[in-house]
């Protein structure tokens, strides 16, 4: 008896130490979201961003911060959450602690639709805007199914090994594709498919963050609300079908919650890889494997990386998904070498 | 270790030990056969056609004044030559490394060894463009140390060390993320289009000045793969009964990496990225001649070199007058394979 409450009593701390670590993360989004409004090709001090926000800034300064800084950090906000949530998923279901949302060939299949886009379509800039992300959005889910598919077997459903498998094959199969489509291209449309492939938040205006709100407002409520089902669902095929038998069921729902995610957000961010892979490890080790904590956790540290590298991106001129490439590949190394 | 094996078990393992000499020697020699037909053929095939009767006065009495004979010397031959070299050395790579690490998925491209020797030449393309070649190499030798260094050392660190998967899926990730830094570095250069070809495999640009060099760097690796062979065999067994029989498995493995490194390497400083080649072809040759790397290593030679030589026949045949990265060509060949393997898992994996 005793011992039960002690246990419980720990259990409880640890949990509030937890939801306390989330509000740390919480509080980090805000503070990085205020350095990168700082931050640009004109640096506005905090103070003029405050009188900016408050509608005492000049017409220059709103022009800046209200039409090309707010809305990329915006964008940056809920494409990093939406790459972590997506990672997280497929961690929990492939119980595999390297899958990443690249994995099941979202960021190949919207790739292939934007180059064969570009390569059928002479001009870019005369389609409407929304044209180039849902192609891409297709891509994603198309590729997504491809891989679900290819992965499933009557006998036993999807199992995980054939899932990685499945999903490195077609990923190398869509860029061998690619590779063929590139070389049809003039260079000034390589150089916009290239820029895109490389990852750059290129739809940095509120009509983007328009397109990506509805696809957020549905699906991250619904994988909150699934936290139990991955907490199961990670601790194994056995285990779990053991404890029901709608294993099957709600992996599916589950890998489309992540392919609807990722892939929204590939079509509005380019194809980022590694902050599905980092956000919820950071957020793992900070706040532990319960999922309905982790996955909040998650979501906050993809945000808090994905601004940041875009910060670092626009000081530089560099596309964001390689200095997210170059941020997160020494801490990717650094998990695969301390694997189990 | 392999002496509490049952009577079922050890059955089972008489089968899977067969080896086919007579399926090998008939590989080996019409396989020499073939490839001496498909590169004749690969000569003479291309932008302007030339008859097979030419290449081979060409090649017999070579006359400076004629533009065929110099089309089929300066262009064709070294290219055709290029591929035969590379393929082989690709195939037995993947061998070597199939049979040292008993891991069915193992290829230089899937694990990222390309995609180390890729970067470098990424690197030395955008700010020390003037390299040449011989000095190029090494480069590319670093970098695919480099890359296979890092998966060495992962298999080492990580507990419980790799598994096929986790091997293929660390791999991918360091293919992914070099490719990116290499393709950053593409974009800020704007040598972007050039480096893409070379990224996804081609021989369209290789002169004598390369093959020179890569003939003796993979004519070297191929001569030791095939004098270790017999240790490959034993080690495809299992580490602790190729040490009980007596074999150094470290040294063998060491000796074992290097000739990876340089085949790999010198493959991919001459035609770019190649995946598949080295996944593909010790597959079909285990299926076709045993298991002895005896036999393995010599055919999977042979059939490496076939079918990139074909490969590079296709690629300009796919779209005439242009070409098309040979490299793409064969993983969209070698994806269904790959497929196939990720399907009959458990059985291998």
């Amino acid at each position: 008896m005793a011992a039960k409450s002690i246990y419980a009593a720990s259990d409880t701390k640890r949990r509030a130490k937890a939801w306390s670590t989330v509000v740390g993360l919480a509080l980090l989004v805000v503070v990085v979201f205020v350095i990168s409004m700082n931050t640009g090709y004109i640096r506005l001090s905090p103070l003029d961003v405050g009188r900016t926000l408050f509608g005492f800034g000049t017409d220059k300064q709103e022009l800046i911060l209200f039409q090309f800084r707010l809305p990329r950090i915006v964008i940056s906000v809920l494409v990093g959450a939406g790459f972590a949530l997506a990672g997280c998923i497929l961690q929990g279901i492939t119980r595999n602690p390297l899958a990443d949302p690249g994995l099941i060939g979202v960021n190949s299949g919207a790739s292939l639709m934007v180059i064969l886009f570009v390569a059928l379509r002479p001009s870019i800039s005369a389609s409407p805007p929304y044209t180039l992300p849902f192609l891409a959005f297709l891509g994603a889910a198309g590729a997504g199914a491809a891989v679900y598919f290819l992965a499933y077997k009557r006998s036993d459903g999807v199992s995980v090994l054939r899932l990685v498998l499945v999903g490195i094959a077609v990923q190398a199969g869509i860029s061998a594709a690619i590779i063929v489509l590139t070389q049809r291209l003039n260079p000034e449309q390589y150089q916009f498919a290239a820029t895109w492939l490389a990852g750059s938040l290129w739809g940095a205006n509120w009509k983007f963050v328009l397109t990506l709100l509805p696809w957020m407002a549905v699906f991250v409520p619904f994988v909150l609300s699934k936290a139990r089902t991955l907490n199961v669902l990670s601790l194994g095929d056995q285990l779990s079908v053991g404890l029901g038998a709608r294993l099957q069921r709600e992996r599916l729902l589950l890998l489309l919650a992540a392919v609807a995610l990722a892939g929204s957000c590939v079509a509005v961010g380019g194809a980022i890889s590694f902050i599905g892979l980092i956000g919820p490890h950071l957020a793992r080790r900070l706040v532990g494997s319960r999922h309905e904590i982790l996955l909040a956790a998650s979501a906050l540290s993809g945000s808090v990386l994905l601004i940041a590298a875009d910060t670092i991106s626009r000081i530089s001129d560099t596309p964001t998904g390689i200095i997210v490439a170059i941020i997160g590949a020494p801490y990717f190394i650094y998990l695969l070498a301390r694997a189990k | 270790m392999a002496t509490h094996s049952n009577g079922e078990g050890a059955e089972a393992s008489a089968k899977k030990l067969r080896t086919r000499p007579l399926a090998a020697s008939v590989i080996l020699l019409g396989g020499l056969a073939l490839l001496a037909f498909s590169m004749a053929l690969s000569i003479s095939i291309g932008a302007k056609d030339i008859g097979l009767s030419v290449v081979w006065e060409a090649i017999r009495h070579f006359n400076p004044d004629l533009t065929d004979h110099q089309i089929i010397r300066s262009l064709r031959m070294p290219r055709t030559l290029a591929c035969a070299l590379t393929g082989a050395a690709f195939a037995v790579a993947g061998s070597v490394m199939q049979g040292m690490t008993r891991n069915p998925l193992a290829d230089p491209g899937l694990l990222g060894i390309n995609a180390g020797a890729g970067f470098m030449l990424a690197i030395s393309f955008a700010f020390i463009p003037h390299l040449l070649f011989n000095q190029l190499i090494w480069l590319s030798f670093a970098g695919a140390a480099g890359a296979t260094a890092l998966i060495y050392g992962l298999g080492s660190l990580s507990r419980g060390g790799l598994t096929p998967v986790r091997l293929a899926l660390a791999g991918s990730a360091i293919s992914a993320l070099l490719l990116a830094i290499s393709e950053g570095i593409a974009l800020k250069y704007r040598i972007g289009q050039s480096l893409d070809f070379w990224l996804f495999g081609g021989a369209a640009g290789v002169r004598w000045a390369q093959v020179d060099v890569i003939l003796w760097w993979i004519g070297g690796g191929l001569l030791v793969a095939m004098v270790l062979a017999r240790y490959i065999t034993l080690l495809s067994l299992g580490d602790e009964t190729a040490a009980g029989i007596g074999v150094r498995v470290g040294l063998i493995k060491f000796v074992g990496a290097i000739v990876i490194l340089i085949l790999a390497g010198a493959s991919v400083a001459v035609v770019g990225f190649v995946s598949f080649i080295g996944l593909m072809v010790p597959h079909i040759t285990r299926y076709l001649v045993g298991v002895s790397y005896r036999w393995i290593i010599p055919c999977s030679a042979i059939l490496g070199a076939l079918l990139f030589v074909l490969a590079d026949l296709g690629a300009r045949m796919v779209r005439p007058g242009s070409e098309t990265p040979v490299g793409a060509l064969i993983a969209i060949i070698g994806v269904p394979f790959l497929l196939y393997l990720a399907r009959r898992e458990g059985r291998e994996l």
